[in-house]
């Protein structure tokens, strides 16, 4: 038998399934995905489908025809509800039994809840049209949490004319994301256009439209279930095996190395790895992260991991709009965050990749202002 | 949503070109990029793994020389990424999230690249 399935049909989920074809594998792929939709992108969410920019259509990754014309089975609607790990199959919610010889779990991350009654959440499209929708009839909103999503959320809520209120528990945003330089000049852009920001505050005030975005928790519970070493996320090897040989985990329910991350970048790139690992490639995870997020007139774009920084460096003047962010680590750089200097984010990226060791005196050399 | 969908669209049509030189021509509809073009229609030498934000460059062409200066022009975004991409960069690079499509790129060819990762 020479099948994979893949749980879970979001980006990590498409991507593996498309780099097996892509590269020549000849058996079977299913995709199970408990939504009813096509496999779709999530960040123009909280961007231009939310800004009435794009129909949500055009978030589909690809459409219907593909997946019949590369003979990837797409069960879509249903969900993966155990593993039968000693006979190789999962059983689906409706009873259905699926053998595989590789298990790809790609099953992502659901959104972190609090009881606060008629508060809406953002992670998937149904969510999305939801708020689309709600967004229509109000002109107050509220946003508990300072992160990406209820950053991004605010600012497209605020260009659609709505009065807006962020309130952050941390005395500052994106406390688990970015540098304190970042955070304060995200906080500048958003006040600037009138959004209101409220700090050391969980409970928002009233609003016409509550949207609560505080993070999200990994969907591992199918794996520990079926005993599989489970640590905040699937726990996942250098070449994204779990504890089983045989079941690979990719994506945001994946703990890779000690690390979960939640980005479509970590989610394909990791799909693809853990593709070429199950044709026997034999490669380790290894590629520099990045992220990025649109808020107003700001393109903020993040690569590598800065949360390990001792050292932050500004290069360039935040007055221009255009600055960014080295971190360093023992005096080599670790990451940077760059505000409308995309040569500096490719830059940093490929430097990394070489792991070509960047101290913070060679700057202004490497990136000219 | 029918504002988007039931609204009768102009097209152009737009030949993309594998590496191996099988060839499609595709009508686009106006507003939409070279990109979502080719991933509608299973054009698969084009990935797009950001989704169009000018993130990733994996949607690299090799645009035809005779439509280059039709082309909208570069951002610097744009620019930067291209000096990422997985083929070589030519000086009839682009990005195809970047171009957007309408009349006057009606015949537009492009050429995908050997490989996007």
């Amino acid at each position: 038998m020479n099948a994979v399935v893949i749980a879970g049909a979001g980006q990590a989920g498409f991507q593996t399934a498309w780099t097996l074809r892509s590269r020549g594998f000849g058996g079977s792929i299913t995709i199970i995905g408990d939504e009813p939709h096509l496999p779709y992108q999530r960040p123009p969410l909280s961007k231009e489908f939310l800004l009435g920019k794009m129909p949500v259509e055009k978030a589909d990754l690809r459409p219907r025809a593909f997946y019949d014309q590369h003979r990837i089975d797409l069960k879509l609607g249903e969900r993966v509800v155990a593993i039968d790990r000693a006979n190789q199959k999962v059983k689906l919610g409706s009873g259905a039994s699926i053998p595989y010889s590789k298990l790809v779990l790609a099953t992502g991350a659901r959104v972190r809840t609090i009881p606060l009654k008629g508060a809406l959440y953002l992670r998937g499209r149904d969510d999305a049209e939801r708020l689309k929708h709600a967004l229509q009839q109000a002109k107050t909103v509220a946003i508990v949490g300072g992160g990406f999503i209820g950053l991004e959320v605010a600012a497209t809520a605020r260009t659609l004319g709505k009065t807006v209120t962020v309130c952050e528990l941390q005395p500052r945003l994106l406390a688990r994301a970015v540098g304190s330089e970042i955070a304060s000049f995200l906080q500048q852009t958003h006040e600037r256009n009138a959004v209101r920001i409220i700090f050391g505050e969980s409970s928002p005030p009233a609003a016409e439209v509550t949207v609560v975005g505080i993070g999200v928790v990994p969907n591992d519970e199918l794996a520990r279930d079926a005993g599989l070493a489970v640590n905040n996320g699937i726990v996942a090897d250098s070449r994204l095996r779990t504890s089983d040989e045989n079941i690979y985990a990719v994506g945001d329910c994946a703990n890779h190395e000690g690390r979960r991350l939640e980005s479509v970048q970590n989610a394909a790139d990791q799909g693809t790895v853990a593709a070429m690992n199950i044709l026997d490639a034999n490669t380790p995870y290894t590629t520099v992260p990045w992220f990025w997020t649109d808020q107003f007139d700001i393109k903020l774009q993040m690569a590598g991991l800065s949360d390990a920084a001792d050292q932050a460096v500004m290069h360039g003047d935040p007055a221009t709009r255009k600055f960014s962010v080295f971190y360093f680590r023992e005096g080599r750089m670790i990451a940077a965050d760059s505000v409308n200097r995309p040569r500096d984010h490719i830059n940093v990226r490929k430097l990394l990749a070489s792991t070509t060791p960047v101290t913070p005196g060679e700057l202004d050399a490497l990136f000219p202002l | 949503m029918a504002l988007f969908s039931k609204k009768p669209q102009e097209t152009a049509r737009i030949t993309y070109i594998s590496d191996s030189g099988d060839s499609r021509a595709i009508d686009v509809p106006d507003g939409d990029s070279v990109m979502e073009g080719a991933i509608k229609n299973g054009i698969d030498g084009i990935v797009a793994e950001c989704g169009g934000a000018c993130m990733c460059a994996t949607c690299h062409v090799y645009v035809d020389p005779a439509w280059l200066d039709k082309l909208p022009p570069m951002q610097n975004d744009e620019d930067a990424m291209l000096d990422s991409t997985a083929s070589d960069r030519l000086p009839n690079s682009r990005l195809s999230c970047q171009l957007r499509v309408s009349k006057t790129l009606d015949g537009l060819i492009v050429r995908t690249p050997p490989t996007q990762q």
